[in-house]
């Protein structure tokens, strides 16, 4: 069961029943959810574990006593350390900043907006320094009353303006803090619309501010956010063509019929709908297509000359006669992403239940029939939610096709290796640098195949971990002659007397077979031997999505050991002795290491020092 | 469309009252109320009166609520705003 499938009447009138159905689930991935209330928290926390557990988390949460989102974490954070959240979400809304007065001057307008400021900051600073975690804050929406009418939007006395003014501040803070979300109470409550947010006869009952409806909106809203933290937000669109990207169908009416432009508003439709898609590209989502046509129709529909979107901006081009969920497969398959990472976009609902049937991780929003409605319904399903935007989630697109030309580029070499030297790659293989964390945090969250442990690590845990004296942690950026692939792979060890414990190995399938992992086994060796550590260790853990490395560190030439007990089912242990390593990269050029070479004679003087 | 009875209206409060009071298999009468019945605290009782509103589509004034005491008191102010809609 997926969100797409759940409506709004079952969630509200078997919650109870769901959340039993679904807490019974196996692999579920445990999340700890604080929850810092400035109104009632009940009704949103009940949504919010029936959607997270959705999500594949078990959600443990903790509640503050009632509107004590400021004295907890400021006065009295004991019970929120003790908690040891991983997520904190500060509830609050307008209700919780006071107004001005009407009469207050620009100069008291600014004194009081910094105050309010500072209050939150406190706040902010308090959750930083005792719990370092994910901090989801909500901005605030409009007053429920505009006491000045449209002055109210203007004057230095306008309630409405010193909420608005406050959000900027809000963004400009979350700039500055890589562990603060803001959460956007002021767009969620303007689509859903002020007359339908706040129920005021549960307010003055219960001290719950939102309608049920609004609180479903922000639940899903949360739910996104906290699927982003963890790396599971979907990557790609896949759009059918006949009548979803342009009006028509190709095959019958030939390109020049099809309507797209701006000849009529049916062409209008379609074309806005083609403007939108082309916005998620530009932003780092993949397009893909996948249609029922002859594929030479099918690719003639983008080059009319009114088409917004173009053949290079598609990431992968389905268009024959068998089944779609064959294709989706393929699709997942050829990109490199799960099929938890596709959105499936159709007019057609009888191809929507049969995808919906066939593979029940894609996504299939209930799109309608009538395009000018299509963009709405997607946006509102927050597939593609962000947690952050580095240089290359908004490049991936062009990074895929990169990988096209490198693809081809490969068919002309009989000798792999050669192919390899010719590529002239360099890569970069440090310690963990700050700038980095962010996207480190990132790649760990959503590695999944090539991934030895799946071991996941927020933002505020790679942190800590980049200063710990008894760990060696190392990113590896690697580049060709085609592009920058930018941040691809993650060593962490732990070091346990004379060995390191490799405690997280993985790297993007985006660059399989160039031999990177040995560069950064030749990178982890040194700088193990340098602090004179003997053995590496290394675990693989299974998973349902990371098969293909079980012979990973066979291949690195450990050797096998048996499993302690206690370990996880069906994991297995490898060892390496680093007495007499030579290096094993022959096709990569590193930059010199920071740290001196193995060498016999620093490997005894560390022996003589343990 | 059929008039809502006392007596159609407890039987379709039987699975709202399962649910909110994660009761599989309970039966609420006439006499039921938070003293009398397991897990009916207040988070219980205000999803009671968001499902019941959904169920059966009537908004609820405060002060109608306020005067409730019962699970009967509650079929009979069902009753009385279906037959004025």
């Amino acid at each position: 069961m997926n969100l797409d499938q759940l409506s709004l009447d079952e969630l509200l009138m078997k919650r109870k029943s769901l959340r039993r159905q679904l807490r019974a689930q196996l692999t579920l991935h445990p999340v700890r959810i604080a929850v810092l209330g400035g109104s009632t928290t009940s009704a949103i926390v009940e949504l919010l574990e029936i959607l997270v557990l959705l999500s594949g988390f078990a959600p443990s949460f903790h509640e503050s006593e009632y509107g004590r989102f400021y004295d907890d974490p400021v006065h009295d954070p004991q019970s929120l350390i003790d908690f040891r959240p991983d997520i904190v979400y500060i509830h609050t809304s307008c209700q919780n900043v006071p107004p001005p007065s009407p009469g207050t001057t620009e100069a008291e307008f600014e004194v009081q907006m910094r105050s309010q400021l500072v209050r939150f900051r406190a706040i902010w600073d308090a959750l930083d320094q005792n719990l370092a975690c994910q901090v989801i804050q909500n901005n605030f929406e409009l007053p429920p009353h505009a006491i000045l009418g449209n002055m109210d939007a203007t004057a230095s006395g306008g309630y409405s303006r010193f909420l608005m003014r406050l959000n900027e501040a809000f963004a400009e803070e979350a700039g500055r803090r890589p562990k603060l979300l803001i959460q956007d109470i002021h767009g969620i409550s303007a689509r859903i619309g002020l007359d339908n947010w706040f129920d005021w006869d549960r307010f003055f009952s219960y001290k719950i501010l939102l309608k049920p409806a609004a609180n479903y909106a922000v639940a899903l809203s949360l739910n996104a956010l906290i699927r982003a933290i963890y790396g599971k937000s979907r990557k790609v669109l896949v759009l059918d063509l006949d009548n979803t990207l342009w009006g028509g169908v190709i095959g019958d009416d030939g390109v020049d019929k099809i309507q797209i432009g701006r000849e009529t508003p049916i062409a209008e439709a379609y074309t806005a709908f083609q403007e939108y898609c082309l916005s998620l590209r530009n932003r780092g989502i993949l397009l893909a297509i996948c249609s029922k046509n002859m594929e030479e129709a099918a690719r003639a529909g983008f080059e009319h000359p009114s088409s917004v979107l173009r053949l290079e901006h598609i990431s992968c081009f389905k268009a024959n006669w068998s089944p779609k969920h064959e294709n989706l497969l393929e699709i997942a398959k050829e990109l490199n992403v799960g099929t938890d990472s596709l959105v499936f976009v159709d007019d057609n609902p009888a191809e929507r239940a049969i995808v919906e049937a066939q593979l029940p991780d894609v996504a299939v929003p209930n799109v309608g029939s009538e395009v000018s409605r299509f963009a709405s319904i997607i946006d509102a399903g927050r597939y593609f939610e962000p947690a952050g935007l580095s240089k290359e989630d908004l490049e991936r697109a062009a990074l895929y096709a990169t990988n096209a030309q490198r693809v081809s580029h490969e068919a002309k070499f009989s000798d792999y290796g050669e192919y390899l030297d010719s590529l002239e790659m360099t890569a970069e293989i440090e310690t963990f640098k700050p700038v980095y964390l962010e996207r480190i945090a990132q790649l760990t969250n959503k590695t999944n195949q090539y991934n030895l442990t799946t071991r996941r690590y927020t933002l505020a845990e790679m942190e800590s971990l980049s200063t710990s004296p008894t760990h060696i942690c190392l990113y590896g950026r690697l580049t060709d002659r085609f592009g920058d692939n930018g941040l691809i792979s993650i060593v962490l060890g732990s070091q346990h007397a004379d060995s390191l414990h490799l405690d997280l190995w993985l790297m993007s399938c985006r660059v399989l077979k160039r031999d990177m992992e040995f560069a950064m086994l030749d990178a982890i060796a040194h700088r193990a031997a340098a602090r004179g550590i003997r053995f590496l260790v290394g675990i693989y853990v299974p998973s349902r999505k990371n098969a293909m490395v079980a012979d990973h560190y066979e291949r690195l030439g450990f050797t096998s050991q048996p499993a302690p007990t206690g370990s996880p089912e069906g994991a297995t242990f490898w060892v390496y002795d680093l007495n007499g390593y030579s290096d094993k990269n022959r096709h990569i050029q590193c930059q010199p290491h920071e740290t001196p070479t193995l060498n016999p004679r620093n490997v005894s003087q560390a022996e003589s020092l343990s | 469309m059929a008039a809502l009875t006392p007596d159609k209206v407890l039987a379709e409060l039987q699975p709202i009252f399962e649910e909110a009071l994660d009761e599989p298999g309970l039966s609420v009468t006439r006499e039921s109320n938070a003293t009398n019945t397991p897990n009916w605290d207040s988070l219980a009782y205000i999803s009671i009166i968001e499902m019941v509103s959904h169920h059966f589509k009537v908004r609820f004034a405060l002060a109608e609520l306020q005067d409730l005491k019962n699970v009967g008191d509650l079929v009979d102010l069902v009753v009385a705003k279906a037959d004025r809609t």
